[in-house]
């Protein structure tokens, strides 16, 4: 079974906010929700990294941990969801977590928070795969249809990749061998075949 | 002869002492010159250049203030919010753990303390005769309160503990429902709560003072242990330690309370975890006491119900727990009726 993880390469994520985008498309989230933003460090000075981050699907979720009515599960793919029927929208997940990926439409006043919402990894919620109910509370299922999340399909740059984790890992570190132009795997190629 | 050779071991002796010390100085303080070389070459060189990648990540760490994005909304900015992990364990851990553990404690020793001491019973028979204990709008406060502090609570508590205690007995779809109705419940019955404790608070002001009466009452154990009758006003010390309990505990769970019942205001999520912790916490402490509050008020002592209930208490009863004010009423009785006869 895989491990899905997403990974951001801050050495090549340029800002350009196209996965925040597509995000938004193609789940058709609310206006004021964002499951995916990026955040640039030192922006405008020399060394300026950007990182694009959403729900990280814990392995030891903190949400899952606080959310005082069980709503969340982790799918057989690693992947960290919720039931929105259940949800009370207390908030206690927004309290919990570091990333701070749970977000909240506004229900009433005073700001008071209607149910949770968050990024799926593409995997929609308990619904059956691809069906209405799932579309207008989650968002499209990308994973049932055996596509991976849309934001790392249509990086630019490649900056965030998205997968089983293994594999996602083996891309990362092939690319960290090879940075700066040439391999830092000194007389490998001399030395090796393959 | 001998006289000058102990002279000269004397002496030697403090030579060897003297030597002995200056080996030792120039043993720690020799390996140590070289820093007084280094000092005085590299100030401000490579050595205070960081690592341009490890003061990016530190950023992260410390919560990003600096950091940019276009996504607008609260703390968008920031990437790892340091507080969030403590908030879960203190709150999942020693908060809950600890909180029923206080809880159950007071509830044993209730328990306990009846099975052996049994009802505080009157002493003396009833006179028959009532003076007026609480006005029907002091009952009426009391009672609102008292209602108010048990509904938040009830819904308090299964926010933290029905996942544990409620979910295997009622199922995750039920569980959700009553859930829902008590996140509203507590949301918009705490406001309502905050203004009756602060209107019982400021009614109740001036009679809640310490006195050195009550230093009395505490040393007697209030009665409560013994058979000793410690002198009592309108308030005995108790009643005052209740108060001033709530004018603390009471407030600051008030206060906190606000702060995570009304997110617009765009608080930082730091204010909202550490404000949520005070709020478990004087909970917890408020909760143990009203336990204490209502077995001496109900079936922990005889006739002190009714004064909230009926509003007039016995007088036998006001003269064995509160004979200060019983007192104080008949002296001012007295008065009056002198001044009616003497009009």
């Amino acid at each position: 079974m895989a491990r899905m993880k997403f990974l951001c390469d801050a050495e090549r994520c340029i800002e350009c906010n196209a996965c925040v985008t597509a995000c938004k498309n193609e789940h058709e989230v609310p206006w004021g929700i964002n499951r995916r933003r990026v955040v640039t460090i030192d922006d405008g000075i020399p060394g300026e990294k950007s990182i694009s981050v959403a729900c990280m699907h814990c392995t030891d979720a903190p949400c899952q941990a606080v959310c005082p009515v069980d709503c969340f599960y982790t799918t057989d793919d690693g992947v960290v969801l919720h039931d929105k029927d259940i949800c009370i929208g207390c908030g206690y997940c927004f309290y919990a977590c570091p990333f701070g990926a749970p977000q909240y439409p506004q229900e009433g006043a005073f700001g008071a928070r209607g149910k949770m919402d968050k990024c799926t990894f593409c995997a929609g919620g308990p619904e059956s795969d691809n069906s209405q109910a799932e579309l207008d509370k989650y968002g499209r299922n990308r994973l049932a249809e055996g596509k991976l999340p849309l934001c790392a399909e249509m990086c630019s740059t490649k900056a965030l990749l998205a997968g089983d984790g293994d594999i996602v890992a083996d891309l990362f570190r092939n690319r960290v061998v090879r940075r700066g132009g040439r391999p830092d795997t000194w007389g490998w190629n001399t030395a090796y075949k393959d | 002869m001998s006289a000058t050779s102990t002279m000269n071991l004397a002496q030697r002796k403090k030579i060897m002492r003297r030597s002995f010390i200056v080996m030792l100085l120039a043993i720690i303080l020799l390996p140590l010159s070289g820093y007084w070389l280094i000092g005085n070459q590299v100030t401000d060189n490579e050595a205070t250049v960081t690592n341009p990648r490890a003061d990016t990540w530190r950023q992260v760490r410390q919560g990003s203030p600096d950091a940019y994005t276009a996504v607008q909304g609260r703390e968008t900015n920031v990437l790892i919010q340091n507080m969030a992990q403590n908030w879960r364990q203190l709150r999942n851990g020693p908060l809950a753990t600890y909180g029923s553990w206080l809880i159950f404690s007071v509830l044993a020793a209730l328990t306990l303390f009846y099975l052996t001491r049994g009802q505080v019973k009157l002493t003396h028979p009833r006179t028959g005769k009532t003076v007026e204990r609480w006005t029907l709008n002091e009952r009426r406060l009391h009672w609102l309160t008292a209602t108010l502090f048990i509904i938040l609570a009830i819904t308090g508590l299964s926010l933290l503990y029905g996942r544990y205690v409620l979910i295997p007995i009622m199922g995750h779809v039920a569980f959700a429902a009553y859930a829902d109705v008590a996140k509203w419940a507590h949301n918009i019955l705490g406001p309502v709560f905050s203004v009756a404790l602060l209107v019982l608070l400021i009614k109740w002001f001036k009679e809640n003072l310490f006195s050195r009466i009550d230093l009395e009452w505490f040393k007697g154990f209030g009665g409560i242990i013994g058979d000793q009758h410690p002198p009592a006003g309108k308030f005995n010390g108790g009643e005052k330690l209740w108060y001033w309990t709530l004018a603390t505990a009471g407030v600051a769970i008030c206060a906190t309370g606000f702060v995570l019942d009304f997110p617009n205001f765009d608080q930082s999520r730091f204010v909202i975890q550490i404000s949520h912790l005070i709020h478990l916490s004087t909970a917890f402490l408020l909760i143990a006491f009203a336990f204490g509050h209502i077995y001496i008020g109900t079936i922990g002592t005889e006739g002190a119900l009714e004064g909230m209930t009926t509003g007039h208490v016995d007088t036998a009863w006001a003269e064995q727990h509160h004979n200060l004010w019983l007192e104080e009423l008949q002296a001012q009785q007295q008065a009056d009726s002198e001044k009616q006869t003497s009009q």
